[in-house]
């Protein structure tokens, strides 16, 4: 065809056309609205309501928000400022920040809280973020002994002889190992439950009457505020992620009789609502334990939550199990890994990466529920509400104190899904 | 050792898991044995027909103080019940709606649903129900102001629902040539509800052969026969026909006295529930759904396109019934959720079966122990009926690989 020049045929262009801009109805500002917000009349319609719905929020909320009140020690003198316009009264966050954030935790002591969220934070980062040094989860590891002596107080040597215990399991181990590895197994099992029961609070009362290290204790009771949310919270998610995947991997276990009970428990606990344990944990735990003993409320919830957690993250990485194809399970068989490593090595880093944002949502959720302590007594963040609104000063108000309260869960549950998205972003691994 | 050999290696793991199991059952049975035997109680449901002597204030059968625990723990079930369904119908609505308007190209409608769903999904319900309750109760007229040639505040849709600070009034549905009550045992039912469920569900089937009927003909003949106007006919005109024979009316709430008379009435308490749980599972419905749709691959809807279909027809004979199959198991267990989650009515007052039986007749009997294991065991019932359902449903929409 390569003879067929521009010459010989006389129609045929044969220099090109300069680019020429498009319509003016096809790109910039006019044609993203044409397409975006008026493309149909049911379109036009939706834009338009949407545009009068943001229109009353702004006309409604905006002068709420311009004419708050910060300064006023009751509802009525803030009505009294406001003298009938509309406007918000925060004076009530400013006058009750301290028990919304704390509790009724003694005043002179709020360091210890705020240092022990602070140390949380640096425990959590090497959890959180690779690029941290690996050496800080030493601190991580130790983090539980050093925040529960930071916020109950009294002697050093409590928590250290719990956390003793992980040594002696691991002393004993390396003792019975060498003898042989099924009773070595048993014993790093074994001794620490045995040192909890019976040494380690002997041991720290011996330590303590020969050096007497201590802070002033607080007592469960007057723990309060967000800082009991986060307290169960973050312990209750700590705790349910591994006790979930025991269950999971119960759940798909060969042996019937591990398989029938994960799998009552786990529809056991789905099937009621977290209230009714959380009733169990208050009204029916002293049944169900030898007379006369009794523990804190706070660890019952911890406890209580903790297992309703657990039961829903076991179905979630059953999921995430299932999503993996069966030849992952075949090639580590293949290369000759037990049962433990093979989890360990292929299966789980594989199954929780699929199940990170079931993962995650089940935490949001734990920390929502732990709204429902307040049904029990303890006085979380709505318990707090309630008997600041049954206050005479603050009776009446609402929006304000539900809006802050509200803020504050907002923040920590939409930084956990964020946070998700960002690791599932940076574990992904397929080139799509 | 057992332990070692291949053969019995998964025995002995079990044999010594269920000593260890029986060991902690037998625990935890003696000592509830113990403690029971220390507080002189004995372990026995007899407490169910004893006198109950407290009232509902929200009630679907009869029920009056005298009568027994059981009885009230019935009328607590069918409210919690009632609640449930009622959430789970409007948290549908707003959950498909709010799923598929995140999905749309406007751009404002797609941010104002964004923001919908984070703001619900990260808040705990406990605080939604409260707040609704709050607004409800202090930020709405009271019945007085209805009152007066120019009242600060009016009815809403043509004078027929009053909102007031006490509840929301609502018309009442009576039948003047009313077929009356038949007595099952328990409770009574209305005739007249029976009546309207078995014609519509008639008319239903009707439409079912309709439409069969004509697929048929399409398949023989390849033009489809115009069924919709016979479709409105046989949905319609016999429901429309039964409700006149039987003298339908509404009865509207009427301000007299200090109060509206006549007309439903709904206690705030049941209104910030319902809210409460709709909006906050609505948000969790329409992720749901968001996902179920786009987990359809684009190949799909471009090959419908190929194939000359318009995009409505695409989306009601392509996309929906492949997103239905994603989104349905979820949306089954978003139910469980919400009947599990109206057990913080506890909150607000609502006397659902946690405020009957595991709140005043555990306070009044001592009961505890059996109370509450009753209690779970109904919302357990409750949980495996509905994922029994889940199941059927997964069952009949497997992909038939072969």
């Amino acid at each position: 065809m390569s003879e067929t020049h521009a010459q010989t045929a006389a129609y045929v262009r044969d220099t090109m056309i300069p680019e020429q801009a498009p319509p003016g109805s096809e790109f910039g500002a006019i044609h993203w609205l044409r397409s975006n917000l008026f493309s149909g009349w049911l379109n036009t319609l939706l834009t338009v309501l949407s545009l009068g719905a943001v229109w009353w929020l702004i006309v409604h909320i905006g002068p709420w928000f311009g004419n708050a009140i910060w300064n006023a020690n009751s509802l009525s003198e803030c009505r009294a400022i406001l003298d009938g316009r509309e406007g918000a009264c925060f004076g009530v966050i400013k006058d009750r920040w301290h028990q919304l954030l704390f509790g009724f935790y003694p005043g002179h002591l709020y360091w210890r809280p705020v240092l022990a969220l602070v140390l949380m934070l640096a425990a959590l980062a090497p959890v959180l973020f690779t690029g941290v040094p690996r050496q800080m989860l030493w601190f991580t590891a130790l983090y539980p002994g050093v925040a529960y002596w930071l916020l109950w107080g009294g002697s050093v040597w409590f928590p250290i002889a719990a956390l003793a215990g992980f040594a002696v399991g691991y002393a004993a181990y390396l003792l019975l190992a060498r003898v042989s590895t099924l009773i070595g197994t048993i014993a790093a099992f074994l001794a620490p439950v045995l040192w909890w029961l019976f040494a380690s609070q002997a041991v720290a009362d011996a330590l303590q009457s020969v050096i007497p290290l201590g802070i002033q204790p607080v007592r469960s009771d007057l723990f309060g505020g967000f800082m009991l949310s986060i307290i169960i919270g973050v312990t209750g998610i700590a705790l349910s992620l591994p006790l979930g995947i025991l269950l999971a991997l119960g759940r798909k276990s060969d042996m019937l009789l591990v398989k029938t009970i994960c799998v009552g428990f786990i529809e056991f606990i789905r099937g009621v609502p977290l209230i009714t344990l959380l009733f169990t944990a208050s009204l029916l735990l002293n049944y169900f334990l030898p007379p006369g003993t009794s523990f804190d409320i706070i660890l019952r919830v911890i406890i209580m939550v903790t297992l309703f957690a657990a039961a829903y993250m076991a179905e979630v990485i059953r999921g995430g199990l299932a999503a993996l194809p069966r030849g992952q399970y075949e090639a580590a068989d293949a290369l000759g890994l037990d049962y433990w490593k093979a989890q360990r090595l292929i299966i789980m880093p594989q199954a929780l990466k699929v199940a990170i944002p079931g993962i995650v949502n089940t935490f949001i959720g734990l920390f929502k529920d732990t709204t429902l302590v307040v049904f029990i007594g303890l006085l979380d963040p709505i318990g707090l509400s309630n008997a600041i609104r049954a206050d005479n000063a603050w009776n009446g108000i609402y929006w304000e104190l539900f809006g802050f309260i509200g803020l504050m869960f907002f923040i920590f549950c939409f930084g956990m899904s964020r946070y998700s998205m960002y690791l599932e972003r940076k574990l992904k691994t397929d080139h799509r | 050792m057992l332990v070692y050999d291949t053969r019995y290696r998964s025995l002995t793991i079990q044999v010594v898991f269920l000593f260890l199991f029986m060991a902690g059952a037998a625990w935890l049975i003696d000592n509830t044995l113990q403690n029971l035997a220390r507080l002189g109680k004995d372990f026995s449901f007899n407490f169910l027909w004893s006198r109950a002597g407290y009232d509902i204030n929200q009630r679907f059968v009869e029920y009056d103080s005298g009568m027994t625990h059981g009885r009230a723990m019935l009328v607590g079930l069918l409210n919690t019940l009632f609640v449930a369904a009622l959430a789970c119908v409007t948290a549908t609505v707003i959950g498909v709606l709010a799923g598929v308007a995140r999905l749309s190209t406007n751009w404002i409608v797609g941010r104002l649903m964004t923001v919908y769903v984070e703001g619900f999904r990260n808040v705990p319900l406990l605080l939604w129900i409260l707040v609704i309750f709050a607004v409800m109760t202090e930020a709405m007229p009271q019945p007085s102001a209805f009152r007066g040639d120019e009242p600060a505040a009016s009815m809403l849709l043509f004078d027929s629902v009053a909102i007031t600070n006490r509840g929301t009034y609502i018309p009442e549905p009576l039948f003047a040539r009313s077929l009356g009550d038949i007595y099952v045992g328990l409770f009574y039912i209305s005739l007249d509800l029976v009546a309207v469920i078995a014609v519509f569900i008639a008319s239903l089937l009707g439409n079912r052969v309709l439409l069969r009927h004509a697929e048929r003909v399409q398949n023989e003949t390849g033009v489809r026969p115009r069924t919709w106007w016979k479709s409105v006919l046989i949905l319609f005109v016999p429901l429309l026909i039964l409700l006149s024979a039987l003298g339908f009316h509404l009865r509207y709430p009427e301000l007299r006295g200090f109060n509206f008379q006549d007309g439903i009435f709904m206690r705030n308490s049941l209104m910030a529930l319902w809210l409460a749980l709709s909006l906050y599972t609505g948000a969790f419905i329409a992720e749901n759904v968001r996902a179920g749709i786009l987990a359809i691959s684009r190949g799909q809807t471009e090959a419908a396109f190929a194939l000359g279909m318009r995009p409505r027809r695409t989306m009601r004979l392509v996309i929906l019934p492949q997103a239905l199959r994603v989104i349905i198991p979820p949306l089954i267990s978003q139910y469980l959720n919400i009947t599990k989650n109206t057990s913080l009515a506890l909150a607000v007052g609502y006397m659902d079966l946690r405020s009957t039986l595991g709140g005043i007749t555990i306070n009044q009997t001592g009961r505890e122990l059996e109370g509450m294991m009753l209690m779970m065991l109904v919302y357990l019932v409750i949980s495996l009926l509905i994922s029994l359902a889940m199941n059927i449903y997964n069952r009949s929409v497997r992909l038939k690989e072969r």
